[in-house]
């Protein structure tokens, strides 16, 4: 739900410590996960051993490739991303279109900016129970509720981005003649790319947490927040476990396919 | 606040200082110009009364405001609301502070030494691609549907941002700074608490902001599925009912809170923002 490598991006690396890892110092980021396991393998195996709250590394694994091969986990996972891109889709379409007129125009900015601002602070969530009142429990109501997840960074970005390009360079364009199509093309899209690219890149992820609490809160249809509701209330932790590190895995590959997307498309113009 | 800032800068009254010709245009459209941002709220709560007064929409989809409005005053007065006002806050109070402690500790010690971010950074990374939603039923597993549940998760919500922030804010001292520092041989406590900590408070004030967010969100979805008391639980209670001037009485006041809350964490952030290096 947050953007742990985008802000450690420009965060990192500013004063090079003495101790700094070099590429031989990477086995140090697998200490703790290979302890972690081996104490979970440990505390299974031999301290509440065959207690049912409990399941081992083995277990997991042993649900994890069930799932594969009876199928139920591509069609949870299908489901889910097929809701999540339609959501994400919409949304930050709809959201590009009124950040740029929020950026545009001071007119539109004054007139809905407030209420803009006002409405993104109602907690998302709390918005489900009406959204289930008036669009029902299935897909329809999930993919408005998505739609509105990835709207909102995307508009307050891209309006945001807009807003800040430098009067400077808008002068430049002047002096230059530019048209109002040229200045747009040339000037203001390249200054506000980044940031709109960020409020994207927020909206993808923001869109993959609202699909986990669409299927958990809208309880109908498949997907992997069902499994999880499933494994939860069957009390069968392995299914709950490995619901976990799918979600997990599957957040960490939209979060590198954004990376990429940005990589190849919207690299900062200046640099 | 935002208002009376844009009024002072508002191009109507640039124009009046023109001179005199034009003032009366210019009063209306200065006047016009600080009336824009009501215009949609107004239109659509004079839609909302007219649809309900008239009819148009059935109060099973919207019920009317001044239901909404009698539902929150009923609700104020039996004490019921401050009841579950009380448990939301409790909540928020004991995860929120704990996740920024935890967090400003953590992002500190990572941001501090090299061999901490080496072994531990991963992992945290790793832990955090999974959205609270996600250790949800894992937790509900482990410690139950009570108050630890509540706490856990608002404080993993609110710990991840703070973290980062304060990493970030550390790491991004100004090299200038630490020259001098050692240039004045400040000790190592020195350099952390005059120089390094003081140039990182706007970044961790933002983190610390966002994290309120986060928490403020994570409360509603857990009291959303697993409480019996709380703003959250009032909601579902209403959906469950099918009263929805209990729903949209309840999601006002969670609008309201977190506004306020957000404000006046900006103001903080700003009262402590040290203007002096800035």
């Amino acid at each position: 739900m947050s953007t742990p490598s985008l802000e450690l991006e420009t965060g990192s690396g500013a004063i090079a410590a003495p101790d700094e890892p070099g590429k031989d110092g990477r086995w140090r980021a697998w200490v703790i996960p290979v302890a972690a396991l081996f104490a979970w393998w440990f505390v299974s195996r031999h301290v509440v051993a065959g207690h049912g709250m409990m399941t081992s590394p083995a277990q997991v694994l042993h649900t994890a490739i069930d799932q594969a091969r009876t199928g139920a986990l591509w069609r949870a996972l299908s489901a889910s991303l097929a809701r999540e891109l339609t959501g994400f889709t919409l949304g930050a379409s709809l959201g590009l279109l009124l950040g740029s007129l929020l950026g545009v125009s001071p007119f539109a900015n004054r007139l809905i900016g407030p209420s803009f601002n006002a409405f993104k602070q109602v907690s998302l969530f709390a918005w489900i129970p009406l959204i289930s009142v008036w669009f029902g429990l299935g897909d329809v109501a999930k993919v408005v509720f998505l739609s509105l997840a990835a709207l909102v960074p995307v508009v307050a970005h891209t309006s945001d981005g807009i807003r800040a390009v430098s009067p400077e360079l808008l002068d430049v364009a002047r002096v230059f003649r530019y048209s109002k199509l040229q200045t747009v093309r040339y000037v203001v899209l390249p200054a506000a790319l980044p940031s709109i690219f960020t409020g994207i890149y927020l909206a993808l992820i923001y869109s993959w947490l609202a699909t986990l609490g669409a299927e958990y809160l809208l309880v109908a249809g498949s997907g992997i927040g069902n499994t999880l509701v499933d494994g939860s209330e069957q009390f069968r932790m392995d299914l709950v476990v490995f619901g976990v590190i799918v979600i997990g895995i599957t957040g960490w590959a939209l979060n590198a396919l954004a990376r990429a997307i940005q990589q190849r498309w919207f690299r900062d113009p200046a640099a | 606040m935002a208002n009376s800032i844009a009024r002072t800068l508002n191009p109507g009254q640039r124009v009046s200082l023109d001179g005199n010709h034009g003032h009366t245009a210019s009063v209306v459209r200065s006047l016009g110009w600080s009336a824009l941002p009501w215009l949609v709220p107004v239109a659509l709560a004079v839609l909302w009364v007219l649809g309900s007064h008239y009819g148009w929409i059935s109060p099973q989809i919207l019920p009317s405001p001044t239901l909404v409005f009698e539902t929150l005053a009923g609700l104020a007065s039996s004490g019921e609301l401050w009841m579950h006002i009380g448990a939301s806050l409790s909540r928020i109070a004991v995860g929120f502070t704990g996740g920024v402690v935890l967090g400003l500790l953590l992002g500190a010690w990572l941001g501090l030494s090299r061999t901490a971010e080496a072994y531990i950074l991963p992992s945290f990374n790793a832990v955090v691609q999974v959205p609270v939603l996600g250790w949800l039923p894992f937790l509900m597993i482990l410690v139950g549907i009570g108050e630890p549940l509540k706490y856990l998760l608002i404080g993993h919500a609110a710990l991840v941002p703070v973290t980062l922030s304060t990493l970030q804010g550390f790491r991004r001292t100004p090299a200038a700074y630490l020259d001098v520092a050692r240039v004045f041989r400040y000790s190592r406590r020195q350099t952390i608490f005059s120089v390094i900590l003081p140039s990182a408070v706007p970044v961790i004030g933002t983190g610390i902001r966002l994290a309120f967010t986060k928490a403020w969100l994570t409360l509603v979805v857990v009291e959303l599925v697993a409480s019996s008391e709380g703003l959250g639980y009032l909601i579902v209670y209403g959906r469950q009912l099918f009263q929805l001037d209990l729903v949209l009485a309840s999601v006002l006041i969670v609008g309201a809170i977190g506004y306020a809350a957000d404000r006046l964490l900006t103001l903080l952030e700003h009262k402590l923002s040290p203007t002096r290096l800035a």
